[in-house]
């Protein structure tokens, strides 16, 4: 591997009716699971605690085995391959103890080059370039782990998931444990990241706000393992399939999905329909509609003037209350009637 | 007993020597068996049953009754008094190392697994260095165990004879010869070879433990 910090950017994921039975229950942990995963994108896999996220997230590196059914990688079956082959191909990333305490963090980084037989000087001009990828200094290679706060840690777990450059990356609940300021962070810093590797990178949380931050796609386990819905943040915040999912992303998933756009996206050119006031409050393009709506009523203005962003004095337009009212509630087809979700009116 | 000491005391340093090899070479057969088969049960993390229950059958047999019955099969000597002292030490080291590898986190050999590694790469990357302060505890406890019940080496027929070094129990085991005074200065150097040991494998258990094993409890025993 040269200056590139990767080279092999994910290849599609895909569960066909897969179903897992753990030995000796009656119920299966995961029930016929289909969906796709299409390549460079972030699956986040949601759910109540012991809805299946993990035991999904572990038959794709056949940690565990499934029953029935088929899973893909880059289109061909996880148990056609080596399974050793298999993991070191694969990226991953746990919760807390990942890594080990007996190795210096450059020894950590290099298990997986180690185990494929890398010369000492490539894993190590490898360790170099990780800790530059996870923004951490180069003296922290010949440190070991408690030495390091849980979010370098972390930051270290990451590096070495992406030692030999794997196409796929698994994450369980992988910032969990981070206080929220340092979990915010990290994830921003995650996503600007995946932006350069663009890995496929199914990655577990219970947290549905994490979920609709990282995932591309999101899949909502309900108990017993079966899928509720699959579809992007949008989709799931804008038309929930049903009062499970519905309860799952929350009362205020109107308000969530308004975090999802920007202003600018929403954005009228002035003089068109709304002649603003000149007293509307401002708000930059890069604002999300949240930010929008927040500034409105604290002004009780109902029209915005968005500015451009690198220059407040620049009005690019206006968006007026009714066209967030709207926003909330627009590409919502399969909103199903029958559903009142409190918050929504 | 300065008199005692003075008049035998290059006498007491051959059978202190002669304890010493005796001891080690029981301990030595020991750590081999014992850790091999602790640490891959432990690993296994399956068959417990074994382990416990090898352990717990073997540390009931009296050393003495089992020297006798030895007699009977094998006859006197060396090798009977070394099974015996294995019987005494194996279990020991034994249960110790299957709950060291058993203690490592489980979330740690999953990770390890994940990354694909296979059986004997967790174990000898990841599990057995986890555990060495552990099986190392084991091994100085059996240390202890194997000196204070050495002398029972008289018992099996194995003494000082030309070509052979013997064991303190040449004298303690030989209170109508040696007197009380012999009995009590020959304990004091089982004593003193006992801890001498334990502090030399105290000292091997500080070089083996990884140096992050190290920092990680040095990090988790200071105060918050
Ligand atoms: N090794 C196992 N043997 C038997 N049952 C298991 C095993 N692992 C998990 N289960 C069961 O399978 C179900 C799904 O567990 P899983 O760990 O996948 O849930 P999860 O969604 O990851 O939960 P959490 O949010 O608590 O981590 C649970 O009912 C759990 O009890
Ligand atoms: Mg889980």
């Amino acid at each position: 591997m040269t200056e590139a910090h990767s080279q092999r950017p994910g290849v599609e994921i895909e569960f066909r009716s897969v179903t897992k039975t753990y030995p000796g229950q009656d119920t299966p942990a995961i029930d016929n699971l289909s969906l796709t995963v299409p390549a460079g994108d972030i699956c986040c896999l949601v759910g109540p605690s012991g809805g299946g996220k993990t035991t999904a997230m572990k038959l794709v590196n056949r940690l565990i085995d499934f029953n029935e059914g088929e899973i893909l990688i880059g289109g061909s079956g996880v148990r056609d391959v080596d399974i050793t082959a298999l993991r070191r191909d694969i990226g991953y990333v746990i919760q807390q103890v990942g890594l080990f305490p007996h190795m210096t963090i450059e020894a950590n980084i290099g298990v997986v080059p180690r185990l494929l037989g890398w010369s000492a000087d490539r894993i190590k001009a490898r360790a170099v370039e990780l800790l530059d990828l996870v923004r951490l200094d180069q003296n922290f290679a010949k440190r070991y782990p408690s030495q390091l706060s849980g979010g370098q840690q972390q930051r270290v777990g990451l590096a070495r998931a992406l030692a030999v450059d794997p196409p796929v990356m698994l994450m369980d609940e992988p910032f969990g444990a981070l206080d929220p300021i340092t979990r915010n962070e990290i994830q921003d810093e995650f996503l600007k990241l995946q932006n350069e590797i663009a890995k496929t990178v199914i990655f577990v949380t219970h947290d549905i706000d994490e979920a609709i931050k990282m995932g591309d796609r999101i899949a909502v386990l309900r108990q017993g393992g079966v899928l509720a819905q699959y579809g992007t943040a949008d989709e799931l915040l804008g038309s929930p399939a049903d009062e499970y999912v519905a309860d799952f992303v929350g009362a205020d998933r109107g308000l969530k999905r308004l975090s999802l756009r920007l202003m600018r996206d929403l954005v009228k050119v002035s003089g068109e329909n709304h002649a603003a006031p000149a007293d509307a409050p401002t708000v930059k393009g890069s604002a999300t509609l949240r930010t929008g709506l927040s500034v409105l009523f604290a002004s009780g203005s109902r029209v915005l003037k968005v500015t451009h962003d690198d220059d407040s004095a620049t009005v690019i337009g206006t968006v007026t209350l009714d066209q967030l009212q709207d926003a909330v509630y627009e590409t919502a087809p399969k909103a199903p009637t029958d559903v009142v979700v409190a918050g929504e009116a | 007993m300065i008199q005692y000491l003075s008049d035998n005391f290059s006498r007491l340093l051959v059978l202190t020597l002669g304890h010493a090899v005796l001891s080690l070479v029981a301990l030595l057969i020991s750590v081999v068996v014992g850790v091999s088969i602790g640490a891959y049960v432990g690993h296994l993390r399956r068959y417990s049953f074994l382990a416990i229950n090898l352990g717990n059958v073997l540390r009931a047999l009296p050393t003495l009754a089992l020297i006798a019955v030895m007699i009977a099969l094998i006859g006197f000597g060396f090798v009977n008094i070394t099974i015996a002292l294995v019987v005494l030490a194996l279990p020991l080291i034994l249960t110790n190392a299957y709950t060291a590898v058993t203690g490592v986190d489980r979330g740690m050999v999953e990770a390890a697994r994940g990354m694909g590694m296979k059986d004997l790469e967790i174990l000898f990357q990841v599990e057995l260095p986890n555990a060495i302060p552990l099986i190392m505890t084991g091994v100085r406890t059996a240390w202890v165990y194997t000196v204070a019940t050495a002398y029972l080496a008289i018992f099996a027929g194995y003494a000082t004879r030309p070509g052979q070094l013997g064991s303190l129990g040449d004298i303690i085991g030989n209170p109508s010869g040696e007197g009380t005074t012999g009995v009590l200065v020959a304990a004091a150097f089982a004593i003193v070879l006992a801890f001498l040991g334990a502090g030399l494998i105290t000292l091997a258990e500080r070089a083996m433990t990884p140096t992050g094993i190290k920092l990680s409890r040095s990090a988790a025993m200071a105060p918050a």
